[in-house]
């Protein structure tokens, strides 16, 4: 038999080797997939690592898909590591995009060229978007005991029909309608020339806002690590009797936690517009689903704001190569398999950090040792 | 005719729509009630619908035995899907939340099913076989109950039957009591004999098959076909979810509850029809948008009035929801 011992202290290469164990064992389960439905892993493998990270000009395009995931994935990590799980990223980030392209249109409107400005300016107005629809399951949870994962995936689909409406069924100031084009195919109008943020590097191009990611993924680390409020967010994720005992206030917690989490959501979907899109594009954001992926980054991450980066790379990576792979050796959908077998064995691994497995004879009952077995139990 | 009225419409129009929602609550509620919360309702469901359609193109023969055939495909590939999540948070103890999550995110429409879709070509393939409206009661002619309850198919039939049967095994049965003694007190369940991860195994795989059988209401009786993404089950798992919470965990209140959700979701058919039907202002005709999102706003109101009244007391969760058992650690 095998019986599990928790761990009373953890060596330091666990947290290396099972992390590492449970990609190794998720490429192994996705071997046997692709086998199965006819495909050669090894070649496929290979296909990946090129086009995600080797090949010419991969590692830009990976970037590309790592920078939203790298928000999304910030927002749920800061939001689940207080167990409140809000997983209304997807939604946040829409608000933000449409926050962004609004202040953006604005100052094109009156003639502003200046990128720095547009930059700030996107950033507090999608933020402030991201968190205000980030604070109604915020305050639902704090002051009606509302679940905040149905209310906040609720709203993922009350925005995305929000953004649908501004951009194909209404007349919003978001829409185009100066050419007849454009009113016949309904499309966002295209950003002023000095809403387009700047990118950096020359063979590996970086955008703005993987940068800005980078940075609010450090102000994360410190506000969590360093702080009281970072402190307190830990206590009530351990237990939120002994926090109220403790006199700390639970529900303004619930409230900042949530705004946060928004607020960094929305920036993200800022650098949708201002770094890829210029434009607000329904259909593209939510057939991304970045506010999904972002849940398996902050997950792999396990709630840590600098592995939150390492893992949007690698993830970036495989939704890039799942682009440009797309066709016969790649069905769609892979991407999606690969990054759901590679959650459940980072979620089964962590079963190594936590336990440890004995291997233990069973031990025949006595009769006479009965009731001291008895007690043991 | 009153028949032929748009209440009676949307009445009947409420009992489809529900009939999804109630089969794949009353499989969460199984779940919940041993303990395990699975977030991957969703996911199970869009596989278990992706499953079932597959089923019917595979198949051949009569009507009865293919659709036969094709929801017990469905549930066995809900049932698969639940397995991932059980094994994972019963054997090796992960978060149940985090996992269900996965779950919903592996299984759902940009992962396992639109693999599947994709690989099988189901969404080229025409719809060869779907639930008809029959007259088991020969009461369809009746006013206003008759076009709502007693001409619809056999699943709606089926899911009532279930209801009975679910509310009488939790409530009346030696089973049915061992399952809330793992759901409310694992420890002591334990201490009586019962076997807590043999339950909840049982539960969640149960569970899960019935939300594959709710998936496969959509893909074989309410828009026969598949469609890539997500857009065929389209939130019903998480309106199940809400559904659950809803009923406060009884088996009984999931019935009106998921007529109720049901209506919610049919909705925005209702008011389109409606709104062609009869000249409503222009403003709710150009902008669909606003009532395809109600139901999930509705849902929203129902949890808040449900959490903000009742569910205080936490009135009918089970008490060992969401909490892993480790016997060595009582």
């Amino acid at each position: 038999v095998i019986r599990l011992e928790r761990r009373l202290e953890r060596p330091w290469w666990l947290s290396v080797a099972v992390p590492v164990g449970s990609l190794a064992v998720a490429f192994a389960i996705m071997a046997l997939v692709l086998v199965a439905s006819g495909h050669d892993p090894w070649h496929t493998y290979r296909e990946l690592v090129v086009s995600a990270f080797t090949g010419n000009g991969a590692l830009s395009a990976t970037l590309i898909s790592a920078t939203p995931i790298l928000f999304t994935g910030l927002a749920a990590a800061v939001a689940f590591r207080m167990q409140l799980f809000n997983i209304g990223a997807e939604g946040q980030l829409y608000f933000g995009a449409v926050g962004a392209s609004w202040i953006a249109l604005r100052l094109g409107d009156h003639g502003v060229g200046s990128t720095p400005l547009y930059v700030l300016t996107m950033c507090a107005a999608a933020g402030v978007l991201g968190a205000f629809w980030a604070l109604i399951p915020g305050v639902l949870r704090a002051f009606a005991h509302t679940n905040e994962i149905l209310t906040s995936l609720m709203l993922n689909y009350v925005a995305g029909y929000f953004i649908t409406y501004l951009i194909f069924d209404s007349a919003s100031y978001w829409r185009d309608i100066s050419t007849l084009q454009a009113r016949t195919f309904p499309q966002g109008k295209p950003m002023p020339s000095g809403a387009e943020w700047s990118t950096f590097g020359s063979s590996v191009v970086v955008p703005l806002g993987f940068l800005i990611g980078l940075a609010l993924a450090a102000t994360v680390w410190v506000l969590y690590s360093r702080t009281r409020f970072g402190f307190e967010v830990g206590v009530i994720a351990d237990s939120q009797r002994a926090a109220r005992y403790a006199g700390m206030r639970t529900r303004r917690k619930i409230l900042a936690v949530m705004a946060l989490s928004g607020l960094i959501a929305g920036i993200g979907g800022a650098s949708q517009i201002g770094d890829f899109t210029h434009t607000l594009d329904p259909s593209g954001l939510q057939g991304a689903a970045f506010g999904y992926t972002g849940i398996v980054v902050a997950a792999l991450a396990r709630y840590n704001p600098f592995a939150v980066c390492l893992v949007a790379v690698l993830l970036g990576g495989l939704q890039n190569a799942g682009f440009t792979l797309q066709g016969v050796d790649f069905p769609s959908g892979l991407v999606g398999v690969m990054q759901g077998i590679i959650l459940f064995c980072a979620l089964g691994g962590e079963l190594f950090l936590r336990y440890r497995l004995r291997v233990v004879r069973r031990v025949r009952p006595q009769p006479s040792g009965g009731p001291a077995t008895e007690g043991a139990r | 005719v009153i028949n032929d009225s748009l209440l009676v419409i949307v009445l009947s129009e409420a009992v489809l729509y529900g009939t999804p929602l109630l089969y794949a609550a009353l499989g969460e509620l199984l779940a919940e009630r041993s303990g395990v919360l699975n977030l991957g309702v969703e996911g199970m469901m869009l596989f278990g619908a992706a499953v079932g359609y597959w089923v019917t193109q595979r198949v051949h023969g009569g009507d009865a035995e293919v659709l036969a055939l094709a929801v017990l495909g469905a549930a066995a590939g809900g049932a698969a899907m639940a397995a991932i999540h059980a094994f994972l948070t019963i054997t090796l103890r992960a978060s149940q939340i985090v996992s269900g999550l996965a779950l919903t995110i592996f299984a759902g429409g940009l992962g396992l099913s639109a693999y599947f879709g994709n690989e099988l070509h189901l969404a080229d393939l025409p719809a060869t076989h779907q639930f008809g409206s029959i007259d088991v009661f020969g009461l369809k002619d009746v006013r206003v109950l008759g076009p709502v309850l007693f001409d619809q198919s056999a699943l709606v039939y089926a899911s009532w039957a279930l209801t009975l049967v679910v509310a009488l095994y939790l409530g009346r049965t030696r089973w049915g009591l061992n399952v809330r003694a793992v759901g409310e007190a694992p420890a002591s369940a334990d201490a009586m004999g019962i076997g807590v991860a043999l339950y909840r195994y049982v539960h969640v795989l149960v569970g899960g098959a019935l939300a594959g059988v709710g998936g496969a209401c959509y893909s074989l009786s309410i828009t026969p076909g598949w469609v890539s993404g997500d857009t065929l089950v389209n939130g019903a798992g998480w309106i199940a979810i809400a559904l659950v919470i809803f009923s406060f965990w009884r088996a009984e209140f999931c019935l009106a509850g998921a007529y109720l959700f049901g209506a919610l979701s049919a909705l925005p058919f209702a008011l389109q029809a409606k709104s062609t039907l009869e000249r409503l202002p222009a403003g709710v005709l150009r902008a669909p948008e606003l009532y395809q999102a109600l139901p999930y706003v509705l849902t929203i109101v129902v949890l808040v009035v449900i959490s903000t009244s009742l569910a205080r007391r936490r009135l009918g969760a089970p008490a060992a929801l969401g909490v892993p058992y480790a016997r060595e650690e009582r």
